[in-house]
């Protein structure tokens, strides 16, 4: 195999919240320009790894490494210097501000504005809902259509890692579709995901590989179409005998 | 006002400084009309600027990061104090006051950064509790540091405070400049209102700057603030003293005008009056608050005038005392501002919408 030269490395990662080891030593490759997807039950772990990689909860042992540089227990606000940048469970839109303020605050590091221009106009190129309201409040906006939101104001601190956390969470099936196209999109633009997911079926029919979660544990991986006709995938994640 | 609005908004310019001209002028002519009335007015003026300038100071906490603070007297406490103190002979020691303000500036400013420490990861209730105790302490030290050395002079105060002064001018004596007499009240107007001038253009500026947005965003969601790349720690910190510092800035002019402080001033309804002024006002609009600041200082000193006459008028005597009506009015018109106007008088655009959306 000749695998594409990876850009976020988890080694034995464990973490824990005081007693309860959540993540358990695992080991995750994503490589450039790969969507990979992260897969399991709720309370799995798969929050609290990306937790985890984002230094948001303190690493029991095992490195995270991102371009080859050790980036373990790093402030999440550096790694968006970095090109990493995590768009949280929830979404966590600026409800109060516009969506073109969200997308400026999503430009927030850089000061390149013929750059953040350009990104502006291309991101409402994805999501041209977005351009339609670009004047209301993001809090007035769909749950789906603040996860594009979401998505889209990531994309505006030119990340090249995108970390997404639980994009489907509460979202209408019609929705959850549309969100997945555009993760979908946003990968063929160039940016590596790792995608947290509840929804094992859609995640698998976007991503190139994927781990399957299971009580802080790594149980299964591999290709993600593999994975689609695993029986015991089938059998734990897509409702399938 | 409206001419501000049109400033604001870049309409048309030269109407914006045909109304700024007026205005600047209006400001000028302000205590000799004042003083015609009584100087007691102009005095009451000079505590009402105090007062916008210390609202300021805390809706770069309050209106701009979103830290609900509730003991933010204490840094106009510090800042009191440390002026009194380098100036008056209780420590037998008369530094200028261009020396004091910016040391007592600098100390609001680590108090400040002594209660933003510790309250990194408080929001809201909790927040606001340990701010209460924060202003609580500092009081109460100032009350009792007379013993075992004598540092504050404990509840009796500092008195005989320096005034400030130039060389020989003296802003505290009456004075004949040009043909017009200036009293010291008078005096302090200007220098008072050349600080607040120049606090509101500094409170502009960061609203618009880098630093404004980031507290945007943490007011908003600090853990998206953070996911956006905002040093969340550090844009905390630097509200709490940036806030402080104007405090203590307040406080030290307070001081000298005053001539004499003691802990009384600094107690928790005087935080709440302040943070009533801030809220009243709008939000996170400085204009506003300055709005609110000048209501909440002129209202009590209005129906303390008015009370007693218009009952008089009314029924041909004193029915209530005015001592005690005046709270009673004040306290209500309070209530019906928040009910009819609950964003502010004069709110920000965002506080607006983001009423707006939290309703709908």
């Amino acid at each position: 195999m000749d695998d594409p030269p990876p850009l976020l490395v988890l080694d034995k990662l464990a973490v824990a919240y005081g007693e309860i080891r959540a993540v358990k030593g695992i080991d995750v490759v994503v490589g450039k320009g790969e969507l990979v997807c992260l897969i399991g039950a709720n309370g799995a772990g798969k929050t609290t790894t990306l937790k985890g990689i984002c230094g948001t909860q303190p690493v029991r042992s095992g490195t995270v490494r991102y371009d080859g540089e050790d980036i373990t227990g790093m402030a999440s606000f550096r790694l968006v210097r970095k090109g990493l940048v995590m768009v949280p469970e929830g979404r966590g839109v600026f409800g109060g501000l516009t969506i073109e303020e969200n997308l400026g605050m999503g430009a927030y590091i850089r000061s390149d504005r013929a750059g953040i221009a350009e990104d502006l106009a291309r991101i409402y190129d994805l999501f041209p809902r977005l351009r339609e309201r670009r004047r209301q409040t993001a809090g007035t906006l769909s749950g789906g259509e603040q996860q594009m939101l979401a998505i889209g104001r990531a994309m505006m601190a030119r990340p090249r890692l995108l970390l997404l956390d639980e994009p489907s969470m509460g979202l209408a099936p019609l929705m959850v579709q549309k969100v997945f196209e555009t993760v979908l999109a946003v990968a063929k633009s160039g940016v590596t995901i790792l995608l947290i997911e509840q929804n094992a079926k859609l995640a698998l029919e976007v991503s190139s590989r994927g781990y399957v979660m299971e009580s802080g544990e790594i149980t299964l991986e591999g290709d993600a179409r593999a994975l689609l006709r695993d029986p015991k995938v089938r059998a734990a994640y897509l409702g399938a005998a | 006002m409206t001419a501000l609005l049109n400033l604001n908004r870049r309409r048309d310019p030269r109407l914006a400084w045909a109304g700024l001209a007026v205005m600047a002028i209006a400001l000028l002519v302000l205590p000799f009309a004042l003083a015609g009335i009584g100087t007691a007015w102009v005095r009451i003026t000079n505590l009402a600027i105090l007062y916008c300038f210390l609202a300021l100071g805390l809706n770069i906490v309050v209106g701009f990061a979103g830290l609900l603070d509730l003991g933010y007297i204490a840094f106009y406490a510090v800042g009191a104090y440390v002026y009194a103190l380098l100036a008056s002979p209780h420590f037998n020691v008369h530094l200028p006051f261009w020396v004091i303000l910016p040391i007592g500036a600098a100390f609001a400013c680590l108090f400040g950064v002594l209660l933003g420490t510790p309250t990194l990861k408080l929001r809201g209730d909790y927040l606001a509790i340990v701010t209460l105790g924060f202003g609580e302490i500092i009081r109460i030290f100032l009350n009792n540091l007379s013993q075992p050395v004598n540092i504050t002079n404990g509840a009796q105060g500092v008195y005989m405070i320096d005034p400030f002064r130039i060389g020989s001018f003296s802003f505290a004596k009456p004075e004949v400049i040009a043909g017009l007499s200036f009293s010291g009240p008078v005096k302090y107007y200007y220098i008072l209102l050349a600080f607040l001038v120049a606090s509101i253009v500094i409170n502009l500026r960061l609203q618009d700057s880098r630093i404004g947005r980031a507290w945007e965003a943490i007011r908003e969601d600090e853990v998206a603030a953070r996911a956006m790349g905002i040093n969340t720690r550090n844009m905390k910190l630097l509200a709490f003293a940036m806030g402080a510092s104007f405090g203590g800035i307040a406080g030290g002019m307070f001081s000298a005008i005053q001539g004499f402080i003691s802990p009384e001033s600094f107690i928790l309804v005087e935080s709440i009056m302040v943070l009533s002024m801030v809220v009243l006002g709008g939000m996170g609009n400085v204009f506003g608050v300055v709005l609110g600041a000048l209501l909440l200082s002129y209202i009590p000193e209005v129906l303390r005038y008015t009370v007693g006459p218009v009952q008089r008028a009314m029924f041909g005597r004193t029915l209530i005392d005015p001592e005690v009506i005046r709270m009673l009015l004040f306290g209500f018109a309070l209530v019906l501002m928040m009910l009819f106007r609950p964003a502010g008088i004069w709110p920000s655009a965002l506080r607006k919408r983001e009423l707006e959306s939290k309703a709908a």
